[in-house]
């Protein structure tokens, strides 16, 4: 059996590409995929930690986020979409007309 | 139960008209000004007289209560008036003569563009000097006291315009603060000890003790200080020197506030207070003191001014010194009966010296002036009549009141009574100088040319004949009424009625003739024979000097050379005051109070806060860049440290 803190380990290189994903790149798809490689990086230790403590709580709350997820992955792209008809850029550098 | 007198009304309906004139004068025609500022005190004066009549018919001292006002303790001051006999003369000179000095400022003030704004003030100086005269205690006497104060104020600046009218206005208000402040613990004084502030409670505790002769104590401190108040709103040295400044002022305003009524004030404060000044000898010493000094040395400035106002200024000056030499020697209702006359042959002088520069188109320099008798006979004739009065020649009005203040102070001692004596001299020399300066001799004012070019800076047709002319009736009445009191005033005083009018205020009774009395009879004919031929005496001297023998004056002058400007310049008292307390006080608020305090602790400690948040900020505002990854960036970082922190805490 694999150890817990292998899947630990996953999950923390996971949530730690993601964290860096997000600070680096420019391109708003980007980092909006880091977003879900952040979530996802944390479902995976709720799964470890639910097969591990025989919890049914932590899987339960992986389908919350899961679904959180996607309805994010819904608005997000959408507002993705609205973004790119308005300004012709992807580039969140340059999406700054909030900025004084 | 007794019928009200419904007191109330005397001082409430100039507040009314001054309310009135104040709110809604700017916008109201002249005529309906000048209806509401008369109607008013009109009124309060035929009050006052219904009041005189049915004076009889109530029991004195007559209280009335209107309202509480503090009640702190077992301390407590109302609003609620006195009338006695001292307050009623008081009541009937201030309404009267304030009445008709309404009546002349009509005349006077017609032309000038705030003419509401001056029938609001002096409305709302007779509510004041109102107030004073009825209130029941000190506390509410106060307020008419600074009342007064604030009206004289607005009144001596009125034409605020004119730097030295505002600087006079001011100077007359802060000297008269020094004075209330000795009011003010004089007043404390009376708390503490005697817990009330109510002329009835506290006369009532102050009856009983023994008069402090060695050494003074308590009453004296308080009539000491008592004396500091009347000190400066009475004019009297060492605060005399507003009230020459104040006549900057419109003519009527001096009449009213700065000769017949507000600067007697102080007289009619030590005289109510009498029962305890005749328990401090030593206070009543200062008082006669400080009067008599006054009154001296006030004459001997008179002589040397030129300005026709001025001349009466200190002429004023001098006669309130009489009027507390009187109070000084005990004799308070001769105090008070000389304020009723001064009020009238005063307010009279000052009435028509206005009469005069109204004449002569704004001069107020005698030197400009002469022959007027012909042009202004009425102003000439009632002026005349008031010179007669205040110079002390009988039968008019200030014969009888000197003569009777100098009678009572020569009982007291003789040395008073001399000074008084070289004052009624002066007096009269310096009021028949005016006299004679103003109307004999020949015109030495502007001429056609001159006049001419003021008629086309005023536009007014009246000024447009070169010569001096008589002011119109709304003006010559009042001094015709004044005029009429000036020279039949004096006649209450005879075989003492007025004395024994008041007699039941100032506890002396009827006063019957005794024997020490009957006997000294002759003495008293004897003085009077002397004050008369010294007044007489005046009258000649100022004769020879300014008519028949016009080149003498310049010559005594030269002769007298640094005596004469000292003199002139009025003793340099004010250069004196201005280097003693004003130069150190100006500098001292200069160098430590505003560079020092305001600027270096104060306004630092304020801008290097400022300053500080604005330098910290500035760096933090960095921070907030509005760039969203350097946020993200932030949590990242600041969530790093707090895990390395917790595991490194768990670790241990």
């Amino acid at each position: 059996m694999v150890p817990l803190s292998y899947y630990l380990v996953l999950s923390g290189f996971l949530f730690a590409c993601g964290v860096a994903g997000f600070l680096i790149k420019r391109n708003i798809i980007t980092i909006f995929m880091s977003i879900e490689l952040m979530l996802n990086g944390v479902n995976l230790s709720f799964v470890a930690f639910a097969a591990h403590w025989h919890a049914l709580a932590g899987q339960v709350f992986v389908f919350f986020v899961m679904v959180v997820a996607a309805a994010e992955a819904a608005v997000g792209l959408a507002i993705i979409i609205a973004v790119y008809r308005t300004r012709e850029t992807l580039n969140v550098d340059q999406v700054n007309l909030l900025k004084l | 139960m007794m019928p009200s007198l419904n007191l109330w009304l005397i001082p409430i309906l100039p507040l009314a008209g001054a309310a009135i004139n104040g709110f809604f004068g700017k916008k109201s025609s002249r005529t309906a000004v000048t209806t509401i500022g008369l109607v008013f005190p009109g009124a309060a004066l035929a009050w006052a007289l219904l009041v005189a009549l049915r004076f009889s018919s109530v029991n004195l001292p007559y209280q009335e209560y209107i309202a509480h006002w503090i009640r702190s303790g077992s301390f407590s001051a109302d609003f609620a008036l006195y009338l006695d006999q001292l307050s009623l003369v008081m009541l009937l000179v201030v309404t009267g003569v304030g009445f008709l000095i309404h009546i002349y400022s009509v005349g006077y003030m017609w032309d000038d563009p705030s003419y509401y704004r001056f029938f609001s003030y002096l409305n709302l100086f007779m509510f004041f000097m109102l107030t004073l005269v009825l209130a029941n205690n000190y506390l509410l006497m106060f307020i008419g006291w600074e009342g007064v104060g604030l009206a004289s104020y607005l009144l001596i600046g009125f034409w605020f315009t004119k730097d030295s009218a505002a600087s006079a206005g001011k100077k007359a208000f802060i000297v008269n603060r020094i004075g209330d402040f000795g009011f003010l613990i004089g007043l404390f004084l009376i708390i503490q000890h005697f817990g009330s502030l109510n002329f009835t409670q506290v006369f009532a505790q102050v009856q009983p003790l023994t008069p402090e002769t060695a050494g003074g104590g308590l009453l004296t401190a308080i009539g000491i200080l008592l004396m500091v108040g009347a000190c400066g709103k009475s004019a009297q040295i060492p605060l005399y020197v507003w009230l020459p400044d104040a006549m900057e002022g419109p003519t009527p305003v001096s009449a009213l506030i700065h000769a017949a009524t507000m600067v007697t004030a102080g007289v009619y404060m030590v005289s109510r207070s009498h029962v305890i000044f005749e328990r401090a000898p030593m206070a009543l010493t200062v008082v006669a003191v400080i009067g008599t000094l006054t009154a001296l040395f006030a004459a001997t400035i008179g002589i040397t001014q030129t300005d026709i106002k001025k001349v009466l200024a200190y002429s004023t000056v001098s006669q309130l010194g009489y009027m507390f030499m009187a109070c000084g020697v005990g004799a308070f209702s001769a105090g008070i009966f000389h304020l009723m006359t001064h009020a009238f042959f005063k307010g009279l002088l000052f009435l028509a010296a206005g009469s005069v520069i109204h004449a002569v188109g704004g001069e107020q320099d005698m030197r400009k002036m002469g022959g007027l008798r012909s042009f202004i006979p009425w102003t000439f004739l009632t002026m005349g009549i008031a010179t007669l009065a205040i110079a002390g020649i009988p039968p008019f009005a200030g014969f009888w009141s000197k003569d009777e203040i100098l009678w009572q102070a020569y009982q007291t001692s003789w040395v008073y009574w001399l000074i008084g004596v070289i004052t009624a001299f002066l007096t009269s020399f310096y009021m028949f100088r005016l006299l004679f300066m103003t109307f004999f001799g020949d015109y030495r004012g502007a001429h056609v040319d001159d006049h001419g070019h003021a008629h086309a800076a005023h536009g007014h047709d009246e000024h447009g004949h070169g010569t001096p002319h008589e002011s119109p009736m709304v003006m010559l009445v009042p001094l015709m009424i004044l005029a009429f009191f000036s020279t039949l005033g004096g006649l209450v005083g005879i075989g003492n009625r007025f004395e024994n009018f008041l007699g039941p205020v100032f506890g002396t009774g009827m006063v019957a003739e005794t024997a020490g009395e009957a006997a000294s009879h002759g003495t008293e004919l004897l003085l009077m024979g002397v004050s008369v031929t010294i007044a007489i005496l005046g009258f000649l001297l100022a004769y020879v000097l300014y008519i028949s023998k016009p080149y003498l004056p310049q010559k005594i002058a030269d002769a007298l050379n640094g005596f004469y400007k000292a003199v002139l310049n009025k003793y340099y008292v004010d250069e004196l005051y201005a280097k003693l307390f004003v130069k150190p006080l100006v500098d001292a608020s200069t160098n430590i109070l505003w560079q020092g305090v305001d600027r270096k602790v104060i306004d630092d400690s304020v801008n290097n806060a400022a300053d500080g948040a604005r330098h910290v900020s500035d760096e933090v505002r960095h921070m907030q860049s509005g760039n969203l990854r350097s946020y993200a960036g932030w949590i990242a970082a600041g969530s790093a440290v707090v895990l390395a922190y917790m595991i490194w805490m768990g670790v241990r």
